[in-house]
């Protein structure tokens, strides 16, 4: 039987703000324990939370880019259960009336376009963190963490593969960074993912049961664990069993999904209404400020390049896939470089060395005007595109001009005549056999003959006058 | 006559004067501490080396130039569940014996500003749950007025304190009548500002919908003045109500000619002590005498109150009370594990009386019951406030008792959580609506026991209720009388 797996996935994105959503603690990462704390956040007795504004406005934000409707009355509920690094024991989330629903982000897979629908976008604060070093029979818990703010969005039961599923992460990873809502970082954990699965028998209408997977941290992962998890349903099922309703946890490590122990029993949050905050009332006129502020999204982006710049789809895909990647882009194209020419050089040399050094488009080293500098000298025949590739190296490792590269190291081409004329003869005087065959009609070996000139000129040679010269020589 | 037995209007007006120091108040005030509190037991912790310094500073700002703030020098006892900076505050629990907050509440803040004086931390039942002050976590309060009886609660130590004049004047706080019976039942005046009113910053949850801070003084004028130090918006709690307050002490001595009193049928039942009754109607007599208007009105839904309260507050305080697990601070009991670790603390940390209403709101908020009871609960809270928006539309405020009975035995109720949970009958309502009340002293039974008068008013018309509740306390003695220590 052929079997159809149904996925829907739940993204918890920490926000970028300076503050937690309910004190005014900072939320930056990697100090210290407990040194980013105070009585709020530690949940001390008789404090109260106290929304932090900035944590509503990305909600919001988010809520707008990915066509969400806004609650205009909205409310935080508690999540009670018990749990060291959960100092109050609830954690302050939204359960009826969230801040954003009804959604959507499209994704293309396989030159197809689908819609996948956003079920709901709420706010609530992370938890600290346990940690189980070795001291004795100790744990220890960090609660920087706690309080920090946390978007959970929620898809709909759409995705119909692993691969959906990791365009949908991509493209709302994307959308976030282009917000500056979230910056993304899987590794440091500020983008999290657990994975609602299921697969039925394909045409069949109903789902099948649903296995959540949980501890779902990179792009990688996310297909991964996938792949292995409706595999494992398909065999269940193929081998006449049924699919328990449970929450598996994805190891990366061995790569397999396993039950979580001592959690067959469903937990009960016991959601009630948060006494401790007054329900957030937006205003119409707010959102309307906040979606006349958001960015150019990336669908939109990736529209404009294509039919603006006459990029390919794919290109444009890869440009817009990064805010900063797109912007770069646009920069080298304003300083005079031609379009094509700035998107394949990106997207080769420049992605390989950015990649060497683990660097992205926030910290390139080369400035876009350097590109476009380098590809005038291509474009006048100062430099070839060989040597550019040179040359390119050169102005991203030091910064320099292009132009002040090929300076230095004499690299402009040689475009006269009897320079070259001189190199190929001496050429062919060095292989007589070879130009023999060649002459004979060994078409293949004008190739050799190029690359010999070449490695004579050190690759200054202008190659369209070499051969040219060569055909003459043939001919002579 | 004595420092001690003086009002916050009186000391002010003696200090500012300087015919009294107020080091020489909060001296007296203690040596009062030393004749009658091993019998009370109002206390949980003295501050006595704190306050001498308090009233030193408090001193020297007196003899500054400019005028004094109204509490400076003013001695005060605050019930143990508000954070006090550095000074131990344990909501008469096990599980917080050693908890030292490293915070202020807002409304000891906002005294700290003015330059109060504070004399301790007063005895409650555990995180306020109780009518008595018995489910202390340390010790039971008297009532001064018959040491073999309870004060009322959960506010017990703050209105024996000041009833046995252990203090000027007092912190409480109120979550189903907390201050207004443990102030009638001690012949003291008790209010429950309108909710949101008053900050809750720093005030140990019980349940936070409900809760909230007041005074309990010697007289109407006190709680008219504690009232304006301490109400207004702050930023550090979200349910406080961005309305600016006014001068409470303005609405005193206004004429109440012609002011519509309510009296609610619902609340004149079979059940309520014949002396309680008894001097209920003739207050309400001698209001009429003075001008007010007695008109009859229905509070339809009051039968329900105390079921619904005891569904929200439960529900409320069994999240609440989830921080105390032994992990961060207070108590903790070792165990081979988490899970034991969590356990034995939380049962030996709390009390029998917190651990049932733990396991009745943690019941109430299950999945599957949720709908059957916190649901229905809010729906019927929706209709009692509503009760009294209706009401209010005919009159300007409602009068009713106060408690159903006088002072009761120590013991006499302990072990029935039932007939415990009907000492609030009266008081509940008021705080589901969130309406502001004042418990003030209306007569004594024969066993000379003081009775308490509620006077409810609209919300954030807590000056209508000072008005009547002062006019009757000029008309009246019951507030001069002092209790046999």
């Amino acid at each position: 039987m052929k079997y159809e797996p149904v996925i829907g996935l739940e993204v918890h994105a920490q926000m970028l703000t300076e503050t937690k959503i309910f004190c005014g603690c900072s939320t930056k990462f990697g100090s210290e324990p407990n040194t980013q704390t105070c009585p709020v956040c530690i949940g001390m007795p008789g404090v109260l939370p106290v929304l932090n504004k900035k944590a509503l406005e990305f909600a919001v934000r988010t809520g707008l880019a990915t066509g969400c409707t806004i609650s205009l009355y909205s409310r935080f509920a508690r999540k009670n259960y018990f749990y060291p690094d959960l100092p109050k024991g609830y954690q302050i989330s939204q359960y009826e009336l969230p801040i954003c629903e009804h959604g959507r982000i499209s994704i293309i897979v396989d030159g197809t376009v689908r819609e996948i629908g956003i079920t709901r976008i709420h706010m609530e604060e992370d938890a600290g963190k346990n940690i189980h070093e070795d001291r004795g029979n100790f744990s220890f818990i960090d609660l920087n963490r706690a309080g920090v703010p946390l978007m959970e969005i929620v898809s709909e039961p759409d995705l119909r593969s692993p691969r959906e599923a990791v365009e949908y992460m991509k493209k709302l990873r994307a959308v976030l960074r282009y917000l500056g809502v979230c910056d993304g970082n899987m590794e440091e954990g500020s983008l999290r993912c657990d994975a609602n699965v299921s697969v039925r028998p394909s045409g069949q209408k109903e789902f099948g049961v649903k296995v959540e997977i949980k501890n779902i941290n990179s792009f990688r992962f996310v297909e991964k664990a996938l792949d292995y998890e409706i595999r494992r349903q398909i065999k269940v099922l193929g081998d006449g069993g049924k699919i328990i309703q449970e929450t598996r946890l994805w190891d990366s490590g061995m790569g397999v999904t396993e039950s979580m122990r001592g959690k067959e029993e469903a937990h009960d949050y016991r959601y009630f209404p948060e006494p401790d905050l007054v329900p957030m009332v937006v205003d119409k006129k707010w959102t309307d400020e906040i979606r006349a502020s958001l960015p150019e999204l990336p669908d939109v982006k990736q529209a404009r390049f294509v039919s603006g710049y006459g990029l390919p789809e794919f290109d444009a895909d890869l440009l817009v896939s990064e805010k900063a990647m797109a912007d770069w882009f646009e920069a080298a194209v304003k300083a005079g470089g031609k379009p094509n020419s700035v998107s394949n050089w990106m997207k080769g040399e420049l992605v390989r060395l950015l990649n060497e050094e683990n660097k992205s488009f926030d910290d390139c080293p080369l400035a876009p005007e350097q590109l476009a500098g380098m590809l005038k000298l291509i474009d006048n025949g100062t430099i070839s595109g060989k040597i550019a590739k040179t040359v390119f190296d050169e102005i991203y490792k030091t910064g320099k001009e292009a132009e002040v590269v090929v300076k230095e190291k004499g690299l402009v081409q040689i475009s006269d005549s009897d320079e070259i004329e001189k190199a190929v003869d001496d050429v062919i005087a060095k292989s007589p056999g070879e130009f023999e065959r060649f002459k004979a009609g060994e078409e293949k070996l004008a190739g050799f003959f190029v690359g010999q000139v070449m490695k004579l000129t050190k690759g200054k040679a202008n190659p369209r006058i070499v051969n040219e010269l060569l055909k003459k020589k043939l001919s002579s | 006559m004595e420092l001690f037995r003086l009002t916050v209007a009186e000391a002010r007006k003696l200090l500012d004067k300087r015919e009294i120091s107020a080091t020489e108040l909060i001296n007296s005030v203690y040596r009062r501490i030393d004749a009658v509190e091993d019998r009370v037991r109002a206390f949980i912790t003295l501050t006595k080396g704190q306050a001498a310094g308090m009233a030193r500073n408090a001193g020297t700002k007196i003899k500054s130039a400019g005028p004094s703030s109204p509490m400076l020098g003013v001695p005060f006892a605050v019930k143990d569940n508000m954070c006090t900076k550095g000074i131990l505050t344990t909501c008469a629990s096990k599980i917080l014996f050693n908890f030292t907050p490293p915070y202020e509440s807002t409304v000891t803040s906002r005294l700290n500003d003015e330059g109060y004086v504070l004399v301790g931390k007063t005895n409650m039942d555990e995180f306020a749950m109780g009518s008595s002050t018995e489910n202390s976590g340390f010790h039971v309060t008297r009532n001064p007025w018959d040491l073999k009886r309870i004060p009322g609660g959960s506010s017990g130590g703050s209105a024996a304190a000041v009833a046995a004049d252990e203090c000027i004047a007092a912190l409480g706080s109120d979550t189903g009548g907390s201050i207004r019976q443990p102030a009638a039942l001690c012949g003291v005046v008790g209010m429950k500002p309108t909710y949101g009113r008053v900050s809750r910053y720093g005030l140990v949850a019980f349940a936070s919908s409900l809760d909230q801070i007041g005074p309990i003084t010697k007289d109407v004028r006190d709680s008219a003045l504690l009232l304006n130090s301490i109400a207004g918006h702050d930023p550090l709690d979200s349910t406080s109500a961005p309305v600016s307050a006014p001068d409470f002490t303005a609405a005193l001595g206004r004429d109440i000619k012609g002011l519509r009193i309510g009296i609610p049928g619902e609340y004149f039942i079979e059940g309520i002590d014949p002396e309680v009754a008894r001097a209920v109607r003739d207050a309400i007599r001698k209001l009429e005498s003075l001008g007010a208007v007695p008109v009859e009105v229905s509070l339809p839904h009051t039968g329900y109150a105390v079921a619904t309260y005891y569904v929200l507050a439960t529900s409320e305080a069994s999240s609440n009370l989830a921080r105390y697990d032994g992990v961060k601070y207070g108590f903790r009991a070792e165990g081979k594990d988490l899970m034991e670790m969590y356990m034995k603390t939380r049962s030996q940390g709390f009390g029998a009386e917190v651990k049932r209403r733990i396991m009745l709101g943690t019941y109430a908020l299950s999945s599957g019951y949720y709908e059957a009871y916190y649901r229905k609960a809010l729906q019927v809270r929706t209709l009692i406030k509503k009760d009294f928006e209706e009401a209010f539309k005919s009159v300007d405020v409602i009068v009713t008792p106060t408690s159903p009975s006088a002072a009761f035995k120590a013991g006499e109720k302990a072990d029935d959580p039932l007939q415990m949970y009907l000492s609030d009958i009266f008081t509940i309502s008021v705080n589901l609506a969130g309406v502001p009340a004042l418990s003030v002293p209306c007569g004594f039974t024969p066993d000379n026991l003081p009775v308490g008068l509620q006077f409810i008013g609209k919300h954030f018309d807590e000056e209508s209720v000072l008005q009547l509740a002062y006019a009757y306390e000029q008309a009246t003695d019951w507030h001069k009388r002092d209790p046999d220590l």
